[in-house]
């Protein structure tokens, strides 16, 4: 079937692929900028078209908690939410991280700390990238830079979450949630029957098997290492095989951006005008933000002569640019703050000043 | 006579229902805990939904529970049962669904989850052990410890200028549209065993009716938080618990 071509918010984007991707169940609580997505939601009425649930919580507490029951049962379950939102699931994604359950969590981030901003930020890596909860777990984080991609890693995002049975977040801002772009949508899949569901899941005890047990405690300390080594091999497993980047004009850069999601959008216009100036200036876009793509950085850095990583933070993903570069040339870092985005121009005087001619 | 020759199936008066596994109970001797595990596990059995039956075990002493009913168990973070259960009972509405907490997860830290559950009328079972003590964590002062009464955190007896009332979250509860039984039990006597039983009994088959939640409290005693043996806790929650916590039915079905 021939994907369908529409006009939409980044935010409708992520619902409408969430329904066509067979989610079983949505739980949320309204935050501005991604409100859309529960709205977007709730009027399509997706009981009507495929059976999904979706349901506004009390709180975010409550809806990632929601998540976890669903998740345990086996269903493809997600929230949404903004930073100050995801800060209160924390305690829910270090559980759903421990008790090995698949679920979705989108972040349309905003400014903080604090409440902020409404206005879009990229802020939220350190949270989502080196843990946010308590604990030794990692999600596995998408970073979508086009409505396109919203809608496109909601499947993938899922896809992955089951694969490995760990939470998977798409890291996005409120630029790309709120901006209006065409986006080609998959056709319907649909939700996993009761006998598709994965056997791991509490779905009823089944005669002549043992009960299900979801949880994330393990009293004993060497049953617990155990777990802990167990959710650490699959770390290593994705690291291995899930890193996703996109290389943009690298092939004979000297200099490159590293930027995700809308600071990669605005650097692929420095790229532009860089080349325009005849310098030669690529940009490395990791896609997953967790597996983060140490190696293709490193080699990358045989070949330039400096990085300048571009994110709308103080400068958080830099520090793992330069644990991947390693100290083989320079690397700086570029960023407005507070809900403002950076502008070609911005970006490209900072990589003059801070990278070629520093 | 050897106890092999009584040891019989005839001779059999009673039988560990297979609701409950084999595993042996961590509670303290003279705790509710057992009881209550052992009468919703007859209930389970009694109604042939074990395979379509989903529990959620809390944070505190009852954390193991997991390990001690044969259904299909999930654990939640602490106060979140109602949340999770929740999650489950929307994913799988045609299965039982019940959420099995204490009172600081409950009526503290949980107070949210409960409130938005019961108000929502989500169609499960909640079974609430009132101890008036956070037992696991050895003996602090829970949301539900009485005006005067020690605990680890209150020493001298909980002052309420300082410290705030007790709260009734069961009366509080009743007063939602969304919760359709609501009732206060006991399991210190055989007799107030059997009464909690017909209670949880009634508020499992509730779910076929699809009404929203039944709440069963029991109040019981922490004999290990109180510092006293299982007579006394017994006796004393008798005197100082049932008088601030009265026994009896809170909310009946109108339509029933």
């Amino acid at each position: 079937m021939e994907r369908e071509l529409k006009l939409m918010k980044g935010n409708e984007a992520i619902a409408e692929a969430a329904i066509r991707a067979g989610a079983d169940s949505y739980f949320g609580y309204p935050i501005t900028p991604q409100s859309e997505i529960m709205e977007y939601l709730m009027a399509q009425k997706p009981h009507e078209r495929t059976g999904m649930v979706v349901l506004q919580a009390e709180s975010e507490t409550a809806s990632i908690n929601m998540v976890y029951g669903a998740a345990a049962c086996g269903k493809k379950s997600m929230t949404s939410s903004s930073s100050p939102g995801v800060s209160l699931m924390q305690e829910g994604l270090s559980y759903i991280a421990g008790a090995e359950l698949p679920c979705l969590v989108v972040n349309v981030q905003r400014g903080g700390p604090g409440l902020g901003t409404i206005q879009p930020s990229q802020a939220d890596y350190f949270q989502t990238v080196k843990g946010g909860g308590h604990g030794d777990y990692k999600l596995i984080t998408l970073a979508p830079s086009s409505v396109q991609e919203m809608a496109d890693f909601v499947k993938i995002a899922f896809d992955l979450a089951f694969k490995y049975r760990n939470p998977a977040m798409i890291l996005s801002d409120g630029a790309i949630g709120q901006m209006m772009e065409k986006v080609y949508l998959d056709p319907q899949v649909p939700r996993m029957k009761e006998e598709e569901l994965p056997s791991w899941g509490t779905q009823g005890k089944k005669k002549g098997q043992d009960h299900k047990i979801i949880t994330s405690l393990e009293l004993e300390s060497e049953k617990q290492e155990k777990v802990n080594l167990r959710i650490q091999a699959k770390y290593r497993q994705l690291e291995e095989e899930e890193v996703r980047f996109e290389a943009i004009s690298c092939d004979d850069a000297e200099y490159i951006f590293v930027a995700y999601g809308t600071s990669a959008r605005i650097c692929q216009k420095a790229v532009d005008m860089a080349r325009e100036r005849g310098y030669k200036v690529g940009l490395f876009r990791p896609i997953t933000l967790y597996p983060y793509p140490f190696k293709q950085l490193n080699k990358l850095a045989d070949q330039v002569k400096g990085m300048l990583s571009v994110e709308m933070s103080a400068g958080q993903m830099v520090e793992d640019v330069r644990l991947a570069v390693n100290g083989k040339v320079k690397v700086e870092h570029f960023g407005r703050l507070g809900g403002i985005i950076h502008s070609p121009d911005e970006v490209f005087n900072a990589l003059l000043n801070k990278i070629i001619g520093g | 006579m050897d106890i092999k020759d009584i040891i019989k199936e005839e001779n059999l008066v009673y039988k560990r229902t297979n609701v409950l596994t084999e595993n042996i109970m961590h509670y303290c001797p003279g705790c509710g805990h057992g009881t209550v595990h052992r009468i919703i596990a007859e209930v389970i059995e009694e109604m042939g939904i074990q395979e379509e039956t989903i529990g959620v075990a809390p944070v505190g002493c009852a954390v193991l529970a997991y390990n001690y009913f044969n259904v299909d168990m999930q654990q939640a973070a602490h106060g979140r049962a109602p949340a999770v259960a929740t999650g489950i009972k929307r994913v799988f509405p045609e299965k039982f669904v019940f959420s099995y907490q204490g009172d600081g997860d409950l009526a503290a830290i949980g107070t949210a989850e409960t409130i938005h559950a019961c108000n929502r009328g989500e169609n499960i079972t909640m079974i609430f052990i009132n101890n008036g003590i956070y037992g696991m964590t050895g003996g602090q002062m829970a949301p539900t410890t009485l005006e005067g009464m020690k605990s680890s955190t209150s020493p001298y007896g909980r002052d309420v200028e300082m410290m705030g009332y007790p709260l009734k979250m069961t009366e509080l509860i009743a007063n939602l549209p969304g919760t359709y039984y609501v009732t206060r039990q006991s399991v210190h006597t055989p007799g107030n065993v059997r009464k909690t039983k017909k209670a949880i009994r009634m508020a499992f088959e509730n779910q076929k009716l699809k009404k929203g939640v039944s709440f069963v409290e029991v109040v019981s005693n922490c004999n290990s938080g109180w510092k006293m043996n299982p007579v006394q806790a017994n006796k004393w929650m008798v005197d100082n618990m049932f008088p601030f916590y009265p026994l009896g039915d809170i909310k009946v079905p109108q339509d029933k």
